[in-house]
């Protein structure tokens, strides 16, 4: 089977800065992926990149076939808005900061897109909203606006907003970084259910170890713009082949066994 | 005579006043966002345009602008009624400032709010038009009032082209009279009190905006 | 003085240069009307921000009237009131001067407000250290309270002094010959307004453009926390 997500050489530089460097990486249809690694490792930028937020300046990307490089456009990735339009409607996002329309209700978040984009008719949105609200538990806040959520509350519509789109790809950028502690769990909650769905692609950034190892069906380790490492969660956790893997895994797990040792001292 | 009988030719100026500063702020507001849609916008030529009428506006006396459109423009074969020309001025020149106003709100709409509408595949203007717009219209209140208010002193220069405005009518008034001190504390006070009139529509607006619990916390204290 | 000019007619390029000369002694007063009227600005509006702060409460609600009022009515208004009303009451000023004072007391109304919110804008907490180290009130101005306001209004007072600049052709209503009371008048000798007003307009437009630049150039260079004055 052709996979959905096929970076090929793809070079991405900030300036002076090289993030991705001839990187190569694909996804099958369905898997669940996590990216791991320091930050400014790059493993955000992939996802960016994949969203079309990013330029990248060398390479090839495709979705589902798609090429980002739009044939006989103006120069290399300068793709019009109808190519990018394209490219969009399989792929979702949910950012680290949540991003909901602070002026719109939490209903009216969900189905803005659906009816705009996809052009269905109001009332099939709604009912399709209030479903996914139901879904992440919120169907009691859909006339809440944003401001009047907590985090937790806020990224899990953030959810059903980037599902009611229908993606086949949902990429998360540190869904739970923003949030305070307690409510990590709530968010990991809703994204573990999605992990069952068979056909949805899954590319999780995350510092989530636990959550890493229990999600996944492969863990990427990035370190300056490349894949040190990967492999199935289990292997890749108890047996890491990277002196700079093993490094990594070793510090983040202490500082999150002391996060937790101290939340259950609060407690 | 009294002061009691000043008040009926100074109110008639008002009506003018008041009807010329709503016109060129209402046109003004137009011209606003056209010109910081524009600006703001990708195509360099749309945006170009913006910016040379912001420029020229802005960087020159509106007395020399009402002048030039009033003597100026009909020796070239183009001519407007006093009143034409001087809302048409007043409505330039409060939409190429109101125009900064739209561009600095627009762009501080924070850059998040745009990559969450590009990841729902929002094309452009369905982007400006229910993401950034409605966000971005509360924040341009309060300079908005302010440039009103600026609207309204500036009203008074159209005395000068033969507009009888309410400073006109007092220029009339003193100079029948001679009654110098009453005569211009009336009109200040009639200023005054319009200005006073249209904060309190401003503040209205903005509150109508700012209602409900989608924008809780007044960003201007 | 202009009895003795005559303008080249001719085409509006040579009209153009036959009047540059007599613009530039417009300028000149412009300039001087902006200078003189900036300086009773600066002074007369942080008299009225510091009645303002008075703990009288007379005084500061009524000076806060004023500013109000002085600031939502028009400067010709204001202006006519000057030229005409003080007369009556023995005052006698040149023209120009009217014109610089009524400039200055308009926008004495605006500097009193930046120069109040400089000082809101300080923190209490500074208020509250220097009371702490026993300093004066003058102490606590000098050394704590201004060296942190300056580069929060240097570029606001800036802003005012363009937009002043843009506001000194309204004198030329009050006989003050300055560029565009000039023009007028060359515009009444020749019947030939488009020349000398739109030269008006091109020689303000590089000014105030270059005015902003500057006030622009010395906001990003101040720094923000403050310069000590000692």
């Amino acid at each position: 089977m052709n996979p959905i997500i096929r970076f090929e050489n793809v070079t991405k530089r900030f300036g002076a800065l090289t993030v991705l460097d001839n990187f190569n990486f694909e996804v099958r249809r369905g898997e669940k992926v996590t990216l791991i690694g320091p930050s400014g490792s790059g493993k955000s930028t992939v996802l960016r990149i994949l969203m079309t937020l990013e330029p990248f300046q060398e390479g090839l990307l495709e979705i589902d076939g798609i090429s980002y490089h739009e044939p006989g456009g103006r120069g290399p990735f300068k793709a019009s808005e109808t190519h990018l339009h394209k490219i969009r409607s399989n792929v979702g996002m949910v950012f680290q900061s949540f991003n909901l329309f602070p002026h719109m209700t939490v209903l009216r978040n969900v189905v803005e897109a659906p009816v705009a984009v996809l052009k269905m008719n109001r009332g099939e949105a709604e009912s399709r909203a209030t479903e996914l609200l139901r879904m992440v538990g919120l169907s009691d806040k859909k006339d809440h606006f944003p401001s009047q959520l907590s985090g937790g509350q806020q990224q899990r519509v953030a959810i059903a907003r980037a599902l009611a789109m229908r993606p086949r790809v949902l990429l998360f950028d540190e869904p739970t970084s923003a949030l305070d502690p307690q409510l990590v769990g709530e968010v990991l909650g809703v994204i573990r259910d999605l992990a069952h769905e068979h056909d949805l692609t899954m590319l999780l950034v995350t510092h989530e170890m636990r959550f890493a190892r229990e999600v996944s069906d492969r863990v990427c380790f990035f370190d300056r713009g490349r894949i040190v490492e990967q492999d199935e969660p289990e292997r890749f956790f108890s047996n890491p082949q990277q002196p700079r893997t093993r490094e990594f895994l070793s510090s983040i797990l202490g500082e999150q066994e002391q996060m937790r040792e101290s939340l259950r001292c609060a407690q | 005579m009294t002061w009691m009988q000043y008040l009926p030719p100074l109110l008639k100026g008002a009506q003018v006043t008041v009807m010329i500063s709503l016109s060129s702020i209402a046109i003004g507001a137009i011209l606003a966002f056209a010109a910081g849609i524009a600006r703001t916008s990708s195509n360099p030529i749309l945006s170009g345009i913006a910016f040379v009428y912001i420029v020229l506006f802005r960087g020159t006396p509106l007395l020399v602008q009402l002048f030039w459109f009033y003597y100026a423009l009909p020796l070239i074969g183009i001519s407007f009624d006093p009143i034409t020309t001087g809302i048409m001025t007043l409505s330039l020149l409060t939409g190429a400032f109101g125009a900064e106003v739209v561009r600095g709100a627009l762009l501080a709409v924070p850059h998040t709010q745009l990559e969450a509408a590009r990841a729902l595949n929002f094309s452009k203007s369905y982007t400006l038009w229910h993401i950034s717009m409605p966000q971005a219209v509360i924040e341009m209140m309060p300079a908005f009032g302010n440039l009103a208010i600026q609207n309204l002193k500036d009203t008074a220069l159209v005395s000068l082209i033969s507009i009888a405005d309410l400073t006109f009518q007092a220029q009339s008034m003193r100079n029948i009279t001679l009654d110098s001190a009453t005569v211009y504390t009336l009109t200040l006070l009639g200023y005054f009190i319009i200005a006073l009139c249209i904060m309190l529509i401003v503040r209205f607006i903005e509150m109508k905006l700012r209602r409900g619990p989608a924008f809780p916390r007044s960003a201007h204290s | 003085m202009m009895y003795g000019y005559a303008w080249d007619t001719t085409t509006p390029l040579t009209f153009a240069i036959s009047i540059l000369p007599i613009l530039g002694i417009g300028l000149l007063v412009t300039l001087q009307a902006a200078a003189v009227g900036y300086a009773i600005a600066l002074v007369l509006g942080l008299v009225l921000a510091l009645l303002r702060r008075s703990r009288f409460k007379v005084v500061s609600w009524t000076v806060a009237g004023f500013t109000e009022f002085v600031r939502d009515t028009p400067l010709l208004v204001q202006l006519f009131f000057l030229y005409y009303v003080l007369p009556d009451f023995g005052i006698v000023l040149p023209a120009f001067m009217t014109g610089a004072l009524a400039l200055g007391l308009q926008y004495s109304a605006y500097t009193s407000e930046v120069y109040r919110g400089g000082i809101e804008a300080v923190p209490r907490g500074q208020w509250e250290a220097a009371t702490a180290l026993n300093m004066t009130r003058l102490q606590t101005y000098r050394d704590i309270v201004v060296p942190q306001m300056i580069p929060r209004i240097v570029p606001a007072l800036g802003n005012y002094l363009v937009s002043m600049l843009k506001e000194t052709p309204v004198l030329s209503v009050v006989t003050v010959l300055d560029m565009l009371g000039l023009a007028n008048m060359i515009g009444e000798r020749t019947f030939e307004y488009l020349v000398p007003l739109s030269m008006v307009g091109l020689i303000f437009l590089p000014m105030t453009l270059i005015c902003s630049a500057l006030i622009y150039a010395i906001e990003r260079a101040l720094p923000k926390s403050g310069i000590p004055l000692r």
